[in-house]
């Protein structure tokens, strides 16, 4: 395997050929904020926190699918790029209902975490206050459609790793949403092995054990990677 | 060694499922052949429902979500049932400019029935076309599969009270 | 086939055609034939057969003055009769037998409309039926698939093209020769040649209009593709909203097949071609490349990030050519005629020529071909005849929901890709939707972000929630409610959601907003409850 260099932030970095940006600046300790990405799922590119400037390309490139090149020079958090993931997030909290203080997920939220780390404390946008709802069928887990961000990753972690493809997404635009089956509760879905995967994925509170209240869901999803692994190995 | 894998069978013995199965058969029961496959069902049926999206579901092997999931994605395929008249106004670029917007009105004022809803009698339902590339004939209009150019709101409210009267479809 | 057979058979249909003393075209393009074009056929043909059939009565395709149609012409275009009804059939008949034309029917056709105009693509249409593949090759058709066969390496082909200086014609005007370059270096045992119909900007029907009229030189524009980038399988991807153009390229690639212009072993070579339909549903996100393949997969319209491109990693993971449907039509004549013989029309950078569908508060409202380098002024004032109604000329907006509005000021604009982009508009793939003095601008870049929120696919943030909420801004601006701090915030998500936008659909969806604000912000200030006093100069 060939090592390629490039920098990042004007520091001269060497790097793994077909290495994402992402994975190293991870590597470097240089932080780009994500949301629909996922160690071990596929990379959608959907959620466009992670877009970087490159010298010599045209516009914004995701650095979670962009895949490095000799003599790359990236720039990770200009001013423009702070200004865009603040709005970004900004777009995300008004599209779905956030309350953050009745939420499962407090305290332990992807969606959370990221207003902090950006700097989104406010918003000029008006609320969306989309009508949505919940689906409590499921003996075990729950899904709150107010908390949804359409990052995917229940759909792909459903789909690559346990292989159910219970999870997709219907409509599109403004109006899409996720669905179990046939736009069926989940409760009735005849696919689903109730496994938890997409549970344990979520970035937020929209999936959830039952059971839990406020700030008490604490997800993990290291599992992904793992089992990736394991079954690449079987292979 | 070759598997001979089952076929999902039909929902009924309707014989428009045949023509459904013909359009699957001709890309080998191919996933790819989910688009076409919901093309004859909304043509034959007029509209896809869950048992039809469970049976192209199955005969392709493809997911169910997924199956949904294509079929709200495009605008051409309808999960609900449409109205014994239907009226479909263009609202492209060309027909914006010269007034689709005030047929909507106009229809929606004398029907009660708004763009993508079907009257509660189940004898009308209302539709909107990105461009019918008609645009020489603006504002268009299609009532019941035909053409009608060059509309003006009485014309195509007259037209459609006309459609209604004659109740044939 | 073998390559003699193409000339004898163009030589008998021409003595077929030689024999009959006039030739009746009764336009079959969607537009006409929503006005009882058929019916009319169908009673002219009666004419005909009262007379003894010294007269073919064909459908030919689209004559370009949809708002005149029906038409017909008599003889290629020496007569043009519009606005016919099935009553005049024997009147025309009539005419014809006395040599002199219905008066109150001609349109005359040596106005600028028809004499400014430079047809190579549509050079077919209003001639041949569409609906003949004899007809097709009576005027020379697949001599051009021929001659890239049995006269040239792929290489020559693939040169010829890059010579030529075409690009594409879906709207961004890639260099059409470095595309076929790019996907014949892949090393791939299987790849293919997509061609993308599924023209969805609401205004635009030139690309319906030429699988309408012309569908063969799709399919041989496509078989030369084929063979200059190495691959054997071919798709056509039309919108259903198009039954017309689908049910005639169905028709033509069953008759090509029967003549062995596709299929196995074409004119005696061992290149083997073949293309099969594939039907859009209804999202205009299926434009976007990668949105298209994953359409023919039979998944979601949704787009995926590049690279890789296409060319690449296309179609089943497989090296795959994508060109839109004039691109492809522009091919047999460069072949045939030379690149050298191509650049020469147009400019140095765009060569060629290019259709405009001209729609809106427009005289001539139609299809039109023009040399690249005509000026804007040009096309509204000559061919198009320019405002009806007594009212200005406002604004032209070209390139539908991607694209922007051109204000007056700009008439003179030579109409090629560079200028139109520096303009804040772009070529588009050919819609040309004219605005008079009564338009609004603000409810114009409203019309259009309504257009891209609901065609958004969803899949990323900024374009599925920034449509969303700048087509609300637009309507609270509209209102009358807005502040100048909203139509600040509309600018900032104007230029995130260009800047960050996963696929074009997304990054091109601010242009009308951004464009009209360029020419007409003080119609968007006016509006405002803060609305600034107007400075005194």
């Amino acid at each position: 395997m060939s090592v390629k260099t490039l920098k990042m932030d004007g520091k001269d970095l060497s790097a793994r050929e077909g290495d994402t940006i992402l994975q190293v600046a991870e590597e470097n300790n240089i932080y780009i904020p994500t949301l629909c990405h996922l160690d071990g799922l596929a990379d959608v590119g959907a959620c466009r926190l992670c877009v970087v400037e490159i010298k010599g390309r045209r516009g914004f490139q995701p650095a979670c699918s962009t895949v490095i090149e000799e003599g790359m020079e990236v720039v990770t958090n200009s001013e423009t790029l702070q200004k865009y993931r603040r709005l970004i997030l900004e777009l995300l909290f008004v599209e779905g209902n956030h309350v953050c203080a009745v939420c499962v997920s407090n305290r332990h939220c992807d969606l959370q975490d990221l207003a902090v780390k950006v700097g989104m404390n406010y918003t000029r946008l008006a609320y969306r206050a989309p009508v949505r709802d919940m689906d409590l069928s499921h003996e075990r887990f729950g899904f709150d459609g107010n908390r949804c961000v359409l990052c995917t990753r229940c759909v792909r972690v459903c789909d690559e790793i346990e292989g159910a493809h219970t999870w997709d997404v219907r409509g599109r635009g403004i109006e899409a949403s996720v669905i179990t089956d046939l736009d069926q509760p989940w409760g009735e879905s005849l696919t689903c092995t109730s496994c938890g995967k997409c549970v344990q994925v979520c970035p937020t509170g929209a999936l959830f054990q039952k059971g839990k209240s406020a700030a008490e869901m604490v997800k993990q999803a290291t599992f992904v990677t793992y089992l990736k692994s394991m079954r690449e190995s079987k292979k | 060694m070759a598997v001979k894998s089952l076929r999902a069978a039909p929902p009924s013995d309707d014989k428009r499922w045949l023509l459904v199965n013909a359009a699957m058969r001709r890309y080998g029961y191919q996933p790819d052949a989910l688009i076409e496959a919901l093309h004859t069902v909304q043509e034959s049926f007029g509209y896809i429902d869950p048992q039809a999206l469970r049976f192209v579901a199955d005969s392709l092997n493809v997911p169910l979500s997924h199956a949904y999931g294509v079929a709200t994605f495009y605008h051409f395929f309808s999960l609900k049932k449409l109205g014994r008249h239907s009226c479909v106004i263009c609202t492209g670029t060309a027909c914006y400019i010269k007034g689709s917007g005030e047929l909507l009105h106009a229809i929606e004022e004398k029907f009660g029935v708004a763009d993508g809803e079907t009257s509660d009698d189940g004898e009308l339902s209302i539709l909107t076309a990105r461009c019918l590339g008609a645009c020489g004939l603006a504002p268009a209009a299609v009532l019941d599969s035909e053409v009608m150019p060059k509309q003006t709101a009485e014309e195509i409210v007259t037209l459609i009270e006309e459609a209604l009267r004659n109740g044939k479809s | 086939m073998e390559s003699h057979e193409l000339d004898e058979l163009a030589a008998r249909e021409r003595t077929r055609q030689g024999d009959y003393h006039h030739q009746i075209g009764v336009c079959v393009g969607s537009g006409c034939a929503s006005s009882r074009s058929p019916q009319i056929r169908a009673a002219l043909e009666a004419e005909a057969k009262k007379h003894g059939h010294a007269c073919r009565v064909k459908g030919v395709g689209c004559m370009g003055l949809c708002g005149a149609g029906p038409m017909v012409s008599v003889d290629d275009d020496e007569v043009l009769y519009q606005h016919v009804s099935e009553s005049d059939a024997t009147r025309i008949y009539a005419g014809l037998e006395k040599g002199e034309p219905v008066e109150d029917l001609v349109i005359a056709n040596d106005t600028p409309f028809f004499t400014k105009q430079v047809r190579v693509v549509r050079r077919n249409a209003g001639k041949i039926d569409p609906d003949r593949i004899e007809d097709y090759i009576a005027e020379g058709g697949y001599s051009a698939l021929r001659k890239a066969l049995t006269e040239m390496t792929p290489e020559e082909v693939i040169d010829e093209v890059r010579t030529s200086g075409l690009r594409g014609r879906g709207g961004a005007g890639y260099p059409t020769g470095l595309k076929w370059s790019t996907v014949s270096k892949m090393k791939s045992p299987q790849k293919y040649v997509i061609c993308n119909g599924d023209e969805g900007d609401p205004g635009a029907f030139m690309d319906r209009s030429v699988m309408e009229s012309d569908p063969h030189l799709i399919l041989e524009g496509m078989a030369i593709a084929g063979y200059a980038i190495g691959a054997t399988q071919g798709y056509i991807y039309v919108r259903a909203e198009y039954p017309l153009a689908i049910e005639r390229l169905k028709n033509a690639i069953k008759q090509a097949r029967k003549y062995e212009l596709l299929g196995e072993n074409i004119f005696g070579t061992d290149f083997d071609f073949s293309i099969e339909i594939r039907l859009g549903a209804g999202a205009f996100v299926c434009g976007e490349e990668t949105a298209l393949i994953a359409s023919i997969e039979g998944k979601r319209g949704s787009p995926r990030p590049r690279p890789p491109y296409p060319a690449e990693s296309g179609l089943w993971g497989k090296p795959t050519l994508i060109n839109n449907v004039e691109t492809f039509a522009n091919i047999t004549a460069i072949i045939e005629k030379g690149s050298a013989w191509f650049s020469s029309i147009g400019t140095e950078k765009s060569t060629g020529t290019k259709i405009f569908a001209l729609s809106g508060k427009i005289t001539n409202i139609g299809l039109i071909e023009v040399p690249m380098g005509i000026s804007l002024g040009e096309i509204i004032y000559d061919i198009g005849g320019g405002i009806p109604d007594g009212h200005e000329f406002k604004a032209v907006q070209t390139g539908g929901p991607s694209g922007g509005c051109i204000p007056a000021v700009h008439l003179e604009v030579s109409v090629d890709y560079e200028s139109l982009k520096a303009l804040g508009s772009i070529m588009g793939s050919g819609g040309m939707i004219v605005m008079d003095d009564t338009a609004s601008m603000v409810e114009v870049a409203h019309y259009f972000m309504e257009f891209s929120k609901s065609e958004s696919c969803g899949k990323c943030i900024p374009c599925r929630v920034g449509t969303a909420q700048m087509y609300d801004l637009l309507a609270l601006i509209i209102s009358g409610e807005a502040t100048s701090a909203d139509l600040q915030l509309l600018e900032d998500l104007c230029e995130m959601v260009r800047d960050t936008s996963l696929c074009g659909l997304g990054q091109s969806a601010p242009n009308p907003v951004l464009s009209t604000l360029r020419y007409f912000r003080e119609e968007y200030e006016a509006l405002l409850v803060d609305a600034k006093p107007v400075e005194a100069k």
